[in-house]
């Protein structure tokens, strides 16, 4: 882990609806992520823990207070620097949202070229390198229908992987795998925080994982109780 | 085709590979755009062989200049013109050659099978009238009687049109009179008639008893070589005194006989809003399934929207399966219009052809409306929040 933060929240407040049914989400968020950190995210269900991601993950307009993603503030940002910055992250969903038409290598490459400038045959190997890292190697060419649950979210953490974010943001990535595919997941975030720097904020009501984590943060009804 | 295209782009064919994926909906859309061709290819094939079947007569005659009475839009309809003013025009230094042409439809009854022949009645002794080639038998016209026959003409058995020869006539009664072919030209079936006949202008009279022969339909007159004939014309124009006379250059007559039979006629207008409704239904059918297919992928988009793809890139994937849909779908689309098309020209000896003309322009405008259901079909993109993801 690197001293320099990745993220940088302060007094965020977040609504959702309008007039008289605007509700806060969002209380006086500070947080700050360091590079190669690896941060549980936990809280019960609707404690505002997806929300903080989609923010930090420029998913969602920052309304009040600050957001410093990777040296870029948030609040006021427009549509096309979220973007910019979006492909300097690595998403991972629960529902792994791999494309059904395209092979397991095909949606990796899809992660290494979002930025564009990466030749095809370049992102070909990068996504054979990617898929090997997360042992899929005699996968490559599977189309998703024919892969287990845990080899599609692999897949999808190949994907999130191999443009080499600063910054993944994993939502309950482990959520439909068992035991062991489950921690190979997470193994292999830590082990690429530790290798490259990665910063992961994952999400989770996984206790099977919380010693991996560096941090534990805990949210509930939009504020940080334990962790910051 | 995937590294091809892979190639061409520049990227991965995310359209190509959307579409290939599920082959029995790719195999429907294909055939809903080839349905549209289709619809289009007919459209076009009955409208351009309506102008082709409305120029094919003037291409029997040599003139530079008509004179046709107001009224009259078409070779074959309106009023008479006198005589007289073919004598006038006769008077301009640049006016060569006159000669009055007779319009009128002779029908021959063949027992349940009833030929109706546009019927053309001309001077057989001013052959400079008559295009080169057509034929070589037009002093046999002088003999009372005799015609020419329309050897194309729908109804009349071919083995039957090809034994006419002076040797060998075709005698046959029409309007109660008794007529020779002796000889045939290559005509064809039109929209106002079955095919062409040509006898001379003293047949003629006798066949129409009631026409004169000092008011023919029209008056063809032939110029000077290297005359100004737009100029010819308006000197007319100021010599004849019947300010209500149509006098135009033969061209613009026949391409004012064009103009009328498209967009005045109610057969033009039909086959006008045919090709329209062809390309609506064509506009329809690929923007469904481009929307269709938008809708089952929006999980899929909106994930790579999070990833950090911009709009240009949807609007790529959405523009490539739009002509992906185009361009595959025009290949059965042309091979089944081209058939359709033959069959029917065979069946009713119109002028039904697949020109090349008819297939670059479908296949462009395919390309083009695949298109322009594509950018429509983007608008649903909107739908795809990466948000809603988490």
């Amino acid at each position: 882990m690197r001293d320099d933060p990745v993220v940088e929240v302060r007094g965020l407040n977040h609504w959702f609806g309008t007039g008289d049914a605007r509700k806060q989400a969002m209380f006086d968020i500070n947080l700050t992520l360091l590079r190669g950190s690896f941060t549980v995210l936990m809280g019960p269900s609707g404690s505002g823990k997806t929300t903080l991601l989609t923010l930090i993950g420029c998913l969602r307009s920052v309304q009040e207070g600050s957001v410093q993603l990777l040296g870029h503030e948030l609040h006021g940002a427009g549509t096309e620097e979220l973007t910019r910055l979006r492909q300097r992250l690595g998403f991972i969903f629960q529902a792994h949202n791999l494309h059904e038409s395209l092979t397991a290598r095909q949606n990796v490459i899809m992660g290494a070229q979002v930025g564009g400038g990466v030749p095809d045959d370049v992102a070909g190997q990068a996504g054979a390198r990617a898929l090997g890292l997360v042992g899929l190697s005699d996968r490559i060419d599977y189309l998703p229908a024919t892969l287990s649950g845990g080899q599609k979210q692999r897949v999808a953490v190949a994907r999130a992987l191999v443009g080499n974010p600063a910054l993944v943001l994993a939502d309950e990535p482990t959520a439909a795998l068992d035991k062991d595919s489950a921690a190979d997941v997470v193994d292999l975030l830590k082990r690429m925080g530790t290798a490259r720097g990665t910063t992961t904020l994952l999400v989770t009501h996984d206790n099977r994982i919380l010693d991996r984590a560096d941090r534990i943060l805990t949210l509930e009804d939009g504020r940080i109780v334990s962790g910051a | 085709m995937t590294r091809l295209l892979q190639r061409l782009f520049g990227r991965l064919p995310i359209g190509w590979l959307q579409l290939t994926h599920k082959r029995g909906r790719f195999a429907a859309a294909l055939a809903g755009v080839a349905f549209a061709n289709v619809l289009v290819f007919v459209q076009l094939g009955l409208m351009n062989s309506m102008g082709a079947a409305t120029l094919k007569p003037y291409e029997f005659f040599e003139a530079d200049v008509m004179i046709s009475a107001s009224d009259a839009n078409a070779l074959a309809e309106g009023g008479n013109v006198a005589r007289q003013w073919m004598l006038q025009a006769l008077a301009d230094p640049d006016v060569v050659e006159g000669m009055g042409l007779f319009v009128g439809t002779v029908a021959w009854d063949r027992g349940g099978n009833r030929i109706a022949f546009t019927t053309f009645g001309i001077d057989p002794a001013r052959p400079a009238f008559t295009a080169l080639g057509l034929t070589d038998d037009l002093d046999l016209l002088q003999v009372q009687g005799v015609v020419i026959l329309d050897r194309l003409a729908r109804g009349l058995p071919a083995d039957e049109a090809a034994a006419i020869r002076p040797q060998t006539p075709l005698r046959f009664e029409a309007v109660g009179r008794t007529l020779t072919a002796m000889g045939t030209f290559a005509g064809g079936g039109g929209f106002g008639g079955d095919g062409f006949m040509l006898a001379s202008d003293q047949t003629f009279l006798a066949l129409f008893p009631s026409r004169s022969s000092t008011a023919p339909n029209h008056i063809l007159l032939r110029l000077r070589p290297g005359s100004d004939v737009a100029l010819t014309v308006a000197r007319l124009r100021g010599v004849i005194s019947d300010q209500s006379l149509r006098i135009r250059s033969y061209a613009d007559a026949a391409q004012e006989d064009l103009r009328y039979q498209q967009t005045q006629r109610p057969t033009g207008v039909i086959f006008g809003f045919g090709v329209l409704i062809g390309v609506l239904v064509g506009l329809v059918i690929v923007y469904q399934v481009l929307s269709a297919d938008v809708a089952d992928h929006l999980r899929e988009y909106a994930t790579f929207k999070a990833m950090g793809y911009g709009p240009r890139f949807f609007l790529g994937i959405v523009l490539e399966e739009a002509l992906v849909l185009g361009i595959f779908g025009f290949v059965p689309g042309v091979l089944i219009g081209t058939g359709i098309l033959t069959l029917m020209g065979a069946v009713t000896t119109l002028p039904l052809i697949m020109t090349p003309g008819m297939a670059v322009t479908v296949f462009l405008g395919t390309v083009v409306f695949s298109t322009l259901s594509g950018v429509i079909a983007t608008r649903r993109l909107a739908a795809a929040d990466p948000a809603d993801l988490f």
